[in-house]
């Protein structure tokens, strides 16, 4: 974490959800829909007294479920708004079918998904199960570290979501970043509000009706458009590949945004899309998302004063996938060890491992992957575990046998 | 909150101007007879300024939204079938929100004085949408929700929902050997959304189209949430003939089968002829008259099950004398 240039910044002691609460704060936001679900509860806690102390101008609809929250943030959208929402676990997953019909009609919703496990059992601290579930919905995932990265990422994702035209959930891990205070660097609210701006209507043509006049993209009586018509064999394919492309396309947008954002006085988190820690040399390396990787890296370190080579890369944007950089950055690398916060029940691993696996098949220098699981239902990952993997893959010398997934930290 | 002048609709005006607008095209795929045409043109018809609609899955929607075509000149969206009335809440939340911050004050191509009207059929309202609604009332958004009750899940195929009649068959409520049509009654809906305390309520016939218009009207004028509980007939689903469907519309309102009110501010009052039914009662006809037209019905019609018809009749004459107290007969 770099910072590019000295603008004034406020050193203010948040936590995760309260860092989220002010980038919402100072990003011209339009409206939020959200319902209460733990750890994301602070957020909406923020945001409602910020509203009712005047301090911002928006509408906050209280909605009476995160199915209606994000239907909300849907219709403000499309009416031209800024929208915002943010949930949890079991809310995530009342939300499925929304999260779909958002990313199809390309609509640029952002939201914050305090990363919490899903039932059953009940519980509501740490795991990626809820956001890994929504994986295939058609948002960009963009999984923060800290309380800072996770106000940078709120900030950039509006600018993201609204130029690549797909919504974005930012994620960070419930408790461990949410409710834990952190020094957070907040910028003016001058410079986010420039940097952000207001929410600017796309254009497009439909040459048929209105010939080369652009028209906005929005429900608007001026110029009518239908929304969410039904669609059938006959184009409902095209329109899926098209959507395909567009998670493609939005990778360029993704890195043009960070490195304005760096410009203007914000961190720098090169390159983007993962970042690499102690790799030049390193034999051995351990990938993973999130707070978890802070640990990792200290790990690493305590390693390296030993003389080992190790290095990890922390993976920040998990969908659109970076396939590509992850075949460069794990070329040279003989072993990996691949953390997932997650199951994919009935799979050969978690689903970063599988993605992760997948895009070394192509690369000329394979090098051997493991996997293991943590911390599901927020158990801890203490340093000790993190090294005990180290270094079972510092000895490793090809595929470990089946089953792939090492569990650690579990009772046997 | 709710206007007190009446509109009076000049019909052959409004027939001009829908002319001219076309805010619903014709070509559109609804079934010949069906009521809820109708009702999307009464709607349009009574606008006040230009709308936004909102639509739940289900017919209407399928109908009229074939990609790449639609029929609607007025700016529509549909996400899915249990949350229309949240979507509607976000538009009329972004709409307050753009128009206090002047945003597009200065784009001759966007309009921002428009009118929120949310369309949901029986299932997206009485069944798998009642808990949205009943969040966005709450809340207090000013949203028109309309239901057109044709009262089944006549898009998946004529399936039973919270709206379909006693006796009524539907395919998952055959009449089979024990179990003949549905064994339950309407889930009372307007008394579920006037317990809302919203300010304006009103059932509607389209049949009686200067009634209609004059409530659609009320209620785009209503500051806050309103519900229109909308009568329609659906021929394919209730086995009548397409071209009884005005004459069906008409008796279910004089057999008190589908009573015509208003409830203002909480003031229940009775308009078009479910006020001189209540003045002379002896104009309320049997309801033999409304059922026999309905193939849904037909099995009610053999000896045996002349109870079901006397059950429907009782029914009915409850529901009746409870809405004639209400209004103060």
């Amino acid at each position: 974490m770099v910072v590019q240039k000295s603008v004034s910044q406020t050193m203010m002691a948040l936590n995760g959800d309260e860092a989220v609460a002010w980038a919402v704060k100072q990003s011209n936001v339009d409206v939020v829909a959200a319902y209460p679900i733990t750890p994301q509860t602070i957020i909406v806690e923020r945001i409602s007294e910020f509203v009712h102390n005047g301090e911002v101008d928006m509408e906050f609809i209280r909605v009476e479920s995160e199915h209606s929250a994000l239907s909300a943030s849907w219709g403000a959208a499309l009416a031209g708004a800024r929208a915002f929402t943010a949930t949890a676990a079991n809310g995530l997953a009342l939300m499925w079918e929304i999260l779909y019909i958002t990313a199809s009609t390309r609509t640029p919703v952002v939201m914050a998904v305090v990363n919490r496990a899903l039932s059953a059992p009940i519980n509501i601290h740490n795991d990626h199960s809820d956001s890994m579930g929504a994986r295939d919905s058609g948002w960009i995932q963009i999984y923060s570290e800290d309380a800072q990265e996770a106000y940078d990422n709120t900030i950039m994702a509006f600018r993201i979501a609204e130029e690549a035209m797909l919504p974005v959930m930012v994620t960070l891990d419930g408790f461990t970043i949410s409710h834990t205070l952190q020094n957070v660097s907040v910028l003016p609210d001058e410079v986010v509000s420039n940097f952000v701006g207001v929410r600017k209507i796309p254009r497009i043509k439909l040459p048929h009706i209105h010939g080369e006049k652009e028209i906005p993209l929005m429900l608007n009586p001026k110029y009518p458009i239908s929304f969410g018509p039904l669609d059938l064999f006959d184009y409902y394919f095209e329109h899926k590949v098209q959507q395909n492309e567009a998670m493609k396309a939005s990778i360029p947008i993704i890195e043009r945004v960070h490195r304005e954002f760096s410009e203007i006085g914000g961190r720098s988190y090169e390159p983007v899309h993962m970042i690499p820690y102690r790799t030049e040399d390193a034999d051995v390396v351990l990938l993973g998302l999130s707070s978890t990787m802070s640990v990792v890296k200290k790990v690493v370190d305590e390693l390296r004063s030993e003389g080992k080579k190790v290095g990890a890369i922390r993976l920040r944007v998990f969908r659109p996938f970076p396939a590509d950089m992850i075949r460069k950055e794990l070329s040279g690398i003989n072993v990996v060890g691949v953390l997932d916060r997650s199951l994919s029940f009935g799979a050969e691993g978690g689903p970063v491992f599988l993605e992760v696996r997948s895009a070394l098949y192509s690369s000329s220098s394979k090098p051997t992957v493991y996997n293991y699981v943590y911390g599901l239902g927020g158990r801890e990952l203490p340093p000790k575990l993190i090294k005990k993997a180290f270094n079972e893959l510092l000895e490793a010398k090809e595929e470990p046998e089946r089953p792939v997934i090492k569990y650690l930290g579990v009772r046997e | 909150m709710v206007t007190k002048a009446v509109w009076r609709p000049d019909i052959k005006e409004l027939a001009r101007i829908e002319g001219q607008k076309r805010p619903v095209e014709s070509g559109h795929r609804l079934c010949a007879g069906c009521g809820a045409g109708i009702i999307m043109r009464q709607i349009a018809m009574a606008a006040r300024k230009p709308l936004v609609w909102i639509n739940a899955t289900g017919c209407v929607e399928v109908a009229t939204t074939i990609f790449p075509y639609t029929s609607w000149n007025v700016p529509w969206a549909h996400n899915a079938f249990e949350n229309a009335a949240a979507v509607g809440s976000g538009v009329e939340a972004a709409r307050k929100k753009l128009v206090r911050a002047k945003r597009f004050e200065g784009d001759p191509d966007i309009e921002l004085d428009y009118d929120v009207i949310v369309l949901g059929g029986d299932g997206g309202t009485y069944d798998i949408g009642l808990q949205a609604i009943s969040g966005a009332f709450e809340r207090r958004h000013k949203i028109m929700y309309v239901l057109y009750d044709n009262e089944a899940y006549m898009n998946t195929g004529i399936q039973r929902s919270g709206g379909t009649p006693f006796g009524a068959r539907t395919t998952t409520t055959p009449v089979g050997k024990v179990i003949k049509g549905k064994p339950l009654f309407k889930k009372p809906i307007m008394d579920i959304m006037v317990a809302h305390g919203i300010p304006y309520a009103a059932t509607v016939s389209p049949a009686y189209w200067n009634d209609a218009l004059v409530k659609f009207r009320r209620g785009f004028e209503t500051e806050g949430p309103v519900f229109i509980h909308a009568f329609s007939t659906c021929p394919l689903g209730w086995g009548s003939a397409p071209e009884d469907t005005v004459k069906i519309m008409k008796l279910a309102v004089e057999t008190c089968v589908f009573p015509l009110y208003e409830v203002i501010e909480g003031e229940y009052r009775l308009t078009g002829p479910s006020v001189s039914i209540a003045k002379n009662p002896d104009r309320k006809k049997p309801v033999e008259e409304y059922l026999k037209l309905q193939g849904r019905f037909r099995h009610m019609f053999k000896p045996e099950n002349k109870w079901m018809i006397e059950k429907f009749q009782e029914w009915v004459d409850k529901q009746w004398e409870t809405l004639l107290r209400r209004a103060g007969y």
